[in-house]
């Protein structure tokens, strides 16, 4: 793996407590995949999907909504087809935070960025992007929060394929956990009025799109569209002053 | 279904998530980006956490339709209060549960 830094400008000297810090930022992560991981373990054993294929598929895919997907395509008996190509449209949107981490692992090696990419979710994207705008984050941080959010799924998931009916639903609001931590990071990410103009407009638009169009395009949709509207705002803003 | 059909649905869904999730990142992080690109992707994180956000504080999922003022958005508002006050991930996470927990106990769920 390369040990070279990020091409970073002004980024802190960062000290090799890089596990801690990681395991740190990735906890609210971990927290709110529990009860969705034990969720998802519940349904796949109520679907007749053995542990083993759970714990194959939470490896495999590692994806929260397209395994939701799968397990009620595959209780309604759809064609493995069907159920493979629901994943890509679902997962797509993927492409855009890929995109968006590159910049901050400028330079790594490419079997690093290969394994980077594994654990690339809405969940650790988010914290991962939040830590590297402050400055003091690495790549190592990074797949920290990737792999220790990777494991709780994993785990979680067969989990609640193994215990399954034992566990109440929804206790002590968990279910909201995933939601607060949304909020949270996209609070921490409205740095000046641009960023609070994408933000309005990927919710108005995120609406309507989602009323409109069935299916899960509203998320690229309106993140597109948003960030092109904020982006042509910010020019504009520049060119006033 | 067997092992082996098992096998093959989730390598498959697997192929599908990792590729989007792999192409940018290998052929973006080796290369100097335009800056225009750069601008505009840094924008992709909040438009995206709206984007993620929007039907679940504005509509009713299972019917998929319009609904103001659901427990999920009015939980929102002191969570959103906390997080600017405190700057606090975890905290904001504990208490955004535990006032949607509170707020199912008061039958608002």
């Amino acid at each position: 793996m390369s040990t070279h830094p990020l091409k970073q400008t002004g980024s802190p000297a960062l000290h090799p407590s890089w596990f801690r810090e990681g395991a740190m930022a990735s906890w609210p992560i971990c927290f709110g995949y529990i009860p969705i991981g034990l969720a998802l373990g519940v349904l796949a054993n109520q679907a007749e999907i053995p542990f083993w294929a759970v714990a194959m598929m939470s490896i495999l895919v590692f994806a929260g909504s397209a395994q939701f997907i799968c397990v009620a395509m595959i209780t309604a008996g759809a064609s493995i087809w069907g159920i493979i190509f629901t994943t890509f449209v679902v997962n797509l949107r993927h492409f855009l935070m890929s995109s968006s981490v590159a910049v901050h692992l400028n330079g790594l090696s490419r079997s690093f960025l290969s394994l980077f990419a594994y654990g690339i979710t809405d969940e650790s994207f988010a914290v991962n992007m939040t830590h590297f705008r402050k400055g003091n984050w690495d790549h190592k941080r990074a797949i920290t929060v990737n792999q220790l959010a990777n494991t709780t799924w994993v785990m979680s998931t067969v989990c609640g394929a193994l215990l399954g009916q034992f566990i109440p639903r929804g206790a002590f609001g968990t279910d909201y956990a995933l939601t607060a931590m949304f909020l949270a990071l996209l609070l921490f990410q409205l740095h000046n009025i641009v960023y609070v103009l994408t933000g309005v407009a990927a919710l108005g638009i995120g609406v309507a799109w989602y009323l409109i169009i069935p299916g899960d395009s509203y998320i690229i949709g309106a993140s597109i569209s948003a960030a092109t509207l904020g982006y042509f705002f910010k020019r504009f803003r520049e060119k006033q002053k | 279904m067997s092992f082996f059909d098992y096998l093959f649905l989730f390598t498959g869904m697997g192929i599908v998530t990792y590729i989007p999730r792999w192409l940018p990142l290998f052929f973006l992080a080796q290369r100097d980006l335009p800056k225009w690109l750069i601008d505009w992707l840094s924008l992709i994180p909040v438009a995206i956490l709206c984007a993620l956000l929007a039907p679940i504080l504005f509509t009713d999922q299972a019917s998929r339709s319009l609904e103001l003022g659901k427990p999920e958005f009015l939980v929102a508002i002191p969570t959103l209060l906390f997080a600017v006050k405190t700057k606090n991930l975890g905290g904001t996470v504990l208490v955004g549960m535990g006032l949607y927990w509170l707020a199912g106990l008061l039958g608002l769920q």
